[in-house]
């Protein structure tokens, strides 16, 4: 499986991140409590390298802190974690993230919000923003270049804000329920277009859709319980994305379904 | 536009109807409130006169605008970018909103003369709060979600200021402003009521007290007439400034 992306690597770390280009993330020893309440404790997750880890559980159960953790997002007593990578270098700076609310700038247009990384760091504009519009064109926002997010619709955004994530090249892509606000059949689409563009990045997916866990996932853990605890992933056959009807998806995503709502999954349960 | 010309042109017909109708129902006593016509009629000729202390005036409150958003502005962003200096400074400021601006006018003519040092500085203070205090609240409430986003982006603290919390404060300012400009006017009328060789204000106190109520409400519509304006000219700039405020707004309305 080749990558799709038509648009080459760039900036002054994509040299230096080349040879490791995909890199696989541990977090280890992860806790978190609020207010008293043990929420997990002694955690551990892998992101193998260039593979696509999709994260379900019950909203609440703290799935999207274990991704802040990943991303240095978490400061504070309340949570911590060991994070590392499989080349050895700190991850800060190889990361790029996907919120789950849109996070694009209201005032920018399109193209500027998929070029801000290059202008925060202040990078020469130029390049960047020639890169940005390839982008947009590959995410099918070619001829809404200077729209701004609020002419633009919700799947639009997402676009958007998947076309600044490809943007900032990095090897590991955080995404916390993307798509939790599109209707269906957008969502779908653009789970499509993330498997394509992800493709050969480190991804972590931390949703609580069950079919898009199985569309896009490699592996696909569920965090449930309290203290939180996770289980031994799943593994969808096939590359994603899978068809949302192939056999082998629904038939795992009954035994999600059975994890999410907590019911006992061990064998050789009381027969009818 | 039209329909919104029409509807400003209503609007002002039905006050001055009104205006009319009280002097009418007050026994068309002249020295008390005198008629739109009569004002309108004084205005006229009386224009060389009051058009000189127009001008004053509002030069006086142009200049109060222009020095009061620059400070409350640059305030706003030292208070929001040094800490030292919001540890310090914060408190201070909002004690002294505490103080009314009009009780300082006195003392403002005593120091900075009868002249227009004296208005500007009087308008000055009065715009400075508003903008001071709306901006750095703009700037205190960026998104956290973008400043996340900017710091997994590897942004500088500048950067972050001037490519995110700034324009992420605009409308705040906007705000700010449109309360400012409201205010404007009385800043300069209240330094010029309290001493002053010239302007409208001056001209208001002199005619009053001398029976001259038409030339005193020729004045005070002169006043008006600019303060409206000034308002929607600082309006539709703002909304020029910050375009994407009403699109946000349609989307989420």
């Amino acid at each position: 499986m080749s990558s799709a992306s038509v648009v080459p690597p760039h900036g002054p770390d994509a040299a230096a991140a080349d040879p490791g280009r995909t890199v696989g993330v541990r977090l280890s020893d992860a806790a978190l409590q609020y207010g008293g309440v043990r929420l997990f404790d002694g955690l551990a997750l892998t992101l193998p390298a260039g593979r696509t880890t999709a994260l379900l559980g019950p909203s609440g159960v703290g799935k999207s802190t274990l991704l802040r953790l990943i991303a240095g997002l978490e400061a504070g007593d309340h949570a911590r974690a060991t994070v590392t990578c499989d080349d050895g270098r700190p991850l800060t700076g190889r990361v790029a993230y996907l919120a789950q609310r849109d996070s694009l700038l209201p005032w920018a247009g399109a193209l500027d919000n998929v070029a801000l990384g290059a202008r925060l760091r202040g990078e020469p504009m130029g390049p960047a923003r020639a890169r940005a519009a390839a982008l947009l064109a590959e995410v099918g926002l070619g001829d809404r270049l200077t729209a701004r997010p609020g002419t633009l619709s919700g799947g639009m955004r997402q676009r958007v804000a998947l076309a600044r994530a490809l943007m900032e090249d990095r090897p590991v892509i955080l995404m916390d329920e993307p798509f939790s606000a599109l209707d269906f059949l957008t969502r779908l689409r653009l789970q499509d277009l993330t498997a394509r563009l992800l493709a050969g990045r480190t991804v972590l997916l931390v949703t609580h859709d069950p079919l898009e866990a199985l569309r896009l996932g490699d592996a696909v853990h569920v965090l449930h319980g309290r203290p939180a605890t996770l289980d031994a992933p799943l593994t969808p056959p096939g590359a994603p994305p899978r068809e949302a009807v192939d056999p082998a998806v629904l038939a795992l995503q009954a035994e999600v379904l059975r994890r999410l709502t907590g019911e006992d999954h061990a064998g050789g349960g009381g027969a009818p | 536009m039209m329909a919104r010309v029409g509807r400003i042109g209503v609007t002002v017909a039905g006050l001055l109807a009104l205006w009319h109708l009280a002097y009418v129902l007050n026994g068309r006593r002249d020295y008390l409130l005198p008629s739109p016509a009569q004002t309108l009629e004084t205005a006229w000729r009386r224009l060389d006169t009051l058009w000189g202390h127009a001008l004053v005036t509002y030069g006086e409150i142009l200049l109060g605008l222009a020095l009061g958003t620059a400070l409350g502005v640059a305030s706003a962003l030292a208070l929001v970018s040094w800490a030292p200096v919001r540890r310090w400074l914060m408190p201070v400021l909002v004690v002294s909103q505490a103080v009314p601006v009009f009780a300082l006018a006195p003392l403002l003519v005593l120091w900075l003369g009868y002249g227009l040092a004296s208005k500007v500085a009087m308008a000055t203070l009065i715009i400075y709060f508003p903008v001071a205090s709306a901006f750095l609240d703009g700037l205190r409430r960026t998104d956290p979600l973008w400043l996340e986003q900017a710091r997994v982006m590897n942004a500088g603290r500048w950067a972050t200021l001037r490519h995110i919390r700034i324009p992420a404060a605009l409308p705040a300012l906007a705000s700010g402003l449109r309360v400012a400009t409201a205010v404007a006017p009385i800043g300069a009328v209240v330094g010029e009521w309290v001493g002053s060789s010239a302007g409208l204000g001056y001209l208001m106190l002199h005619a009053n007290a001398r029976m001259q109520i038409d030339l005193m409400f020729a004045a005070l519509a002169l006043l008006a007439v600019f303060a409206v304006l000034l308002y929607f000219v600082v309006d539709a700039t703002m909304r020029r400034l910050v375009p994407w405020q009403r699109e946000t707004e349609a989307h989420d309305g």
